[in-house]
Order: C-alpha cells, then structure tokens, then sequence
C-alpha cells in the first residue's frame, strides 16, 4: 500500500529573508524582493535588477573552512536544510539515519566556482586549477553535502531540470517515501547564478525583463511584462512518511498527495505553443492524487513573467480545468521572489504548503493592467483568506520539463 | 622568517587557529587536512615563495616542518 508523506519542516534562503516563516510573511503582505542587482557589474547588459541575497552570512550554518570549500548555492542548501531540520525537530540521534534521505537539485550548480577557476586557468596556467574547483561545482554536491551534515544515509540523487528542478527533486522525493524505500527525505532546490556567466547568458537569450525598476521589473500576467528577473537561493523540505511523523509527535504542515511529470518533447526552450505538456503533467498530478480538478482551489503558477509563459500556461489551466478555471485562484508569487530556476519549485512548494495551512492564498503583485490573455484569477495585488484543501504548484523548465505538485491541507 | 610566512598560509587554508601551529603539526593528523587541502596548501606555497614543488617533493611534505624545511633549501 502506497505510503502517506506529509511536510515537516521547511528552510528557505532568499531575498525576502532567512527561513520559511520569516519568508512566508513577506509573500504574505505582496512584498518585493528585487533590487538592483550588485554582485557583478551590469553597466553592458540590459537587464538591470535580480533577487539577490544582500546579507547572507554563510559561517551562521557552518564553520569557515566548509564555506570556503563550498559554492555558494551549496551554502544556500545547507543553511536552508539546517533550517528545515530544525523546524521539524527530528532527533537525528533516535531516528534510522540508513532510512533518511536527500534528493536537492540545482538548475546549474557551481557558476561562480566554474568562473573563478576558469579565470584561473587563463591567467596562471591549468596547474593552478584548485583541487576544490570540480567537488564545489558538480549540482549533486549539495545532496551530498547535506547528507554529510545529517548523517543521511538512504536513498540520495540530483535532479537537474532547469526551472523545474525543485518540483522534480520533491516529486521524486515523493515517491521515494511513497514506496516504502525511505522515511525522511531532505529535499528541494538551489541556486546561485547571479554571475557574469549566469546573468549574460540570460540576457544574451532575451529571456529577462530589461524593465529597470525593481518594483515594476517581475509583473506575472500583466501586459507589460518583458520578461523573468533572476533571484538566488534555496527551498528546503523535510518530508516525512506519515507515521513516522506523528509517532514522534512532529508538527504537518501540510500533506503531498500528488506528482506529475512529463516533457514537451518540442523546443529547447519555448513551451508548446498550446502547453499540451504543461496540461499533461498537471492531469497526471491530479490523477496521482486520486481527486478531481474541481477540487482544488489554488494553482502556485511558474509564471515567469515572460511574454511566452504566462498566456501558456492559463492556456494549460483552461485545458485542464475547462469551465472550473474560472473560478481557480492561479497567482505568481515570482512577482516578489523573482526566478530562482532550480530553487524556484522548492520555494514555491514552501508557499503553497503554508498556504493551504493558513487558509491564504499569496498575490501576484506589480498587476497594473492585466493582460487579456491571461484571464484568470490571479490573486492580484493583495492576497486574501481562503479555505482551501487542495493545491498545485508548477515548474516549467528548458528543456520542455514540465513537472507539477499536489499538496492538500493537512487535517 | 620562512615558519610565519607558513604559519599564515596554513592558517588561511585549513581554517585552524595560529597557536595550533608548530614545526612538528601534521597537516592531516594534528590540523585536520585531507588530500585536496594538501594539494592546494602545496599551491599557495608554490605561489607564495615562487618556486615549483614537484609532485614526489611535495608527496614527502607532511608536517609544517617538513614544508619550511623545504622552502629554505630551495628559494
């Protein structure tokens, strides 16, 4: 028998703060955390503003030495797994560590690390390449990382799906306990591609808002939009099968029910033009979860705000939901996080379980005139109480991956 | 003096605080190194005092003696 998984703790690095509750706030009250972007000189690059983290202090979750050999989206996924881990509360020392385990992805992985190094090798030759260089820029690291610290040591992988990675991981992570072959999983995504790499390939593919003003620049669903703006951090779950949370009297926050994933098997980088992908994976998540799409009662969008996503993925909604999407909440909270590409699932996964806890559904802020074409409920501006039991959340990624959450609220 | 100039090195590179550090300290065994912290340690010496440590030289390099011992014979 398929074995129930509920969310036990949650971790989250971003630029609208350190930890899940502090970070749930801030979408809360629709607050904006994009800014001008300061890491690396944009004075030739059109786009202008990021989610950056501005004041993270990595030797708050690890001692130097550890931070020195690690990336920073590495930093990221231990500082938020520490905070998951002790939001859940598990006793590391009384549970089955062989029975715990890690599935963290990275759309990219050790950016700045590869760049560092790279530079390196230009300017003093290929004998002075760190021996650190590969192990901090490899994506799995952070899955062994994290394994390292708690002492996981079951089932472990990577995923790496581009802006769908955070779902994939967790959907995986899912399974994994869903099966019977695990009863914890660390799970989520990370990201640190705020470099010149990072930033100028991004550019160089149209795909960011060349909008410079940060509190106009991520407008999901509004006309105006011209593109993502780019964010770094992490988003990570501790997920749990269910007994084994409640005999150790652990606090749910909320349960997983259902996984979808599937591919547009169509173009690199731009969806289906009518998101057939995108609608089969949200179908396959409903399906996975046992329950009908009148059930659900708010959709966490990928929402990039590029002028191909947003009407694509209403069109999927539509696709999917029929008449019933009309009366579906489907907000953007990347309007105040930003994109955090492999991060972006996690973080989100994190909304939508507080979400469905507090009975709230987040907005999509900067919608000023929203776009025809993208006639839904947005949850515009300000967000607003609602008692809901079901939820999606998507990711969309290059490479047509296409991948869907269903969380239902715990009771 | 060839030992302070080490000492700052060592202490920058395996994160471990200066008094810890005497002639004798194993880089693995008393300052906590593994083989990648070596390997790089043996760079920032290279670096440091502008001389090229072969592979089997620096295999031998062991201790911070082993090391300052090394670089007054050869720089």
């Amino acid at each position: 028998m398929k074995k129930r998984v509920v969310i036990t703790g949650a971790g989250v690095v971003s630029s609208l703060g350190f930890g899940a509750e502090q970070f749930w706030n801030s979408i809360r009250e629709g607050k904006n955390g994009i800014s001008e972007v300061t890491k690396i000189d944009v004075s030739n690059l059109p786009t202008k503003v990021g989610a950056e983290i501005k004041d993270f202090d990595p030797t708050l979750y690890m001692d130097k030495k550890e931070a020195k050999r690690m990336d920073r989206f590495n930093q990221y996924a231990i500082a938020a797994s520490k905070m998951a881990v002790d939001t859940s509360k598990l006793d590391l020392e009384s549970i089955d560590l062989d029975r715990c385990g890690v599935i963290v992805g990275s759309g990219i992985g050790g950016m700045e690390t590869f760049e560092d190094q790279h530079t390196v090798l230009l300017n003093k030759g290929p004998g002075r390449i760190s021996p650190f260089f590969i192990p901090m820029m490899i994506a799995n690291m952070a899955s062994g990382q994290i394994a390292i610290r708690f002492g996981f040591k079951g089932f472990n992988e990577c995923v790496v799906t581009a802006c769908a990675t955070g779902n994939n991981a967790i959907g995986d992570a899912f399974k994994v306990i869903q099966r019977g072959d695990a009863d914890v999983m660390i799970t989520g995504g990370a990201e640190a591609c705020i470099t010149m790499m990072g930033f100028g390939g991004f550019c160089s593919m149209g795909a960011m808002s060349k909008n410079p003003d940060p509190n106009t620049a991520s407008r999901p669903f509004d006309k105006d939009r011209d593109g993502f703006v780019c964010g770094e951090g992490a988003g990570i779950l501790v997920i749990e099968e269910y007994e084994h949370a409640v005999n150790r009297g652990a606090d749910i926050i909320a349960e997983i029910v259902g996984y979808g994933c599937t591919c547009d098997a169509y173009h690199i980088t731009a969806p289906s033009p009518e998101g057939e992908g995108g609608a089969r994976s949200m179908q396959m998540c409903i399906n996975d979860a046992g329950i009908k799409p009148e059930e659900i009662g708010y959709i966490n969008a990928h929402g990039t705000s590029t002028p191909l996503n947003d009407p694509s993925e209403v069109k999927v909604v539509k696709k999917v939901f029929g008449e019933y999407a009309k009366k579906i909440a489907m907000s953007s909270t990347k309007s105040m996080t930003g994109h955090l590409l492999g991060a972006a699932g996690a973080i989100e996964a994190v909304v939508t379980a507080m979400a469905l806890r507090d009975g709230f559904l987040p907005p999509t802020i900067n919608v000023k005139n929203q776009d025809p074409e993208c006639d839904i409920d947005c949850v515009p501006n300000v967000g607003r109480k609602a008692d809901i039991k079901y939820a999606l959340s998507n990711a969309l990624g290059f490479g047509g991956h296409n991948a869907t959450l269903c969380l239902k609220k715990f009771e | 003096m060839v030992f302070e100039k080490v000492k700052k090195l060592v202490v920058e590179q395996l994160g471990v605080e200066e008094d810890d550090i005497s002639m004798e300290s194993s880089f693995i065994d008393d300052l906590g190194a593994d083989s990648l912290d070596i390997v790089e340690l043996i760079m920032a010496l290279e670096e440091e005092f502008s001389l090229e440590i072969p592979d089997t030289e620096a295999e031998k390099i062991t201790t911070v003696g082993d090391a300052v011992e090394y670089i007054t014979k050869n720089s």
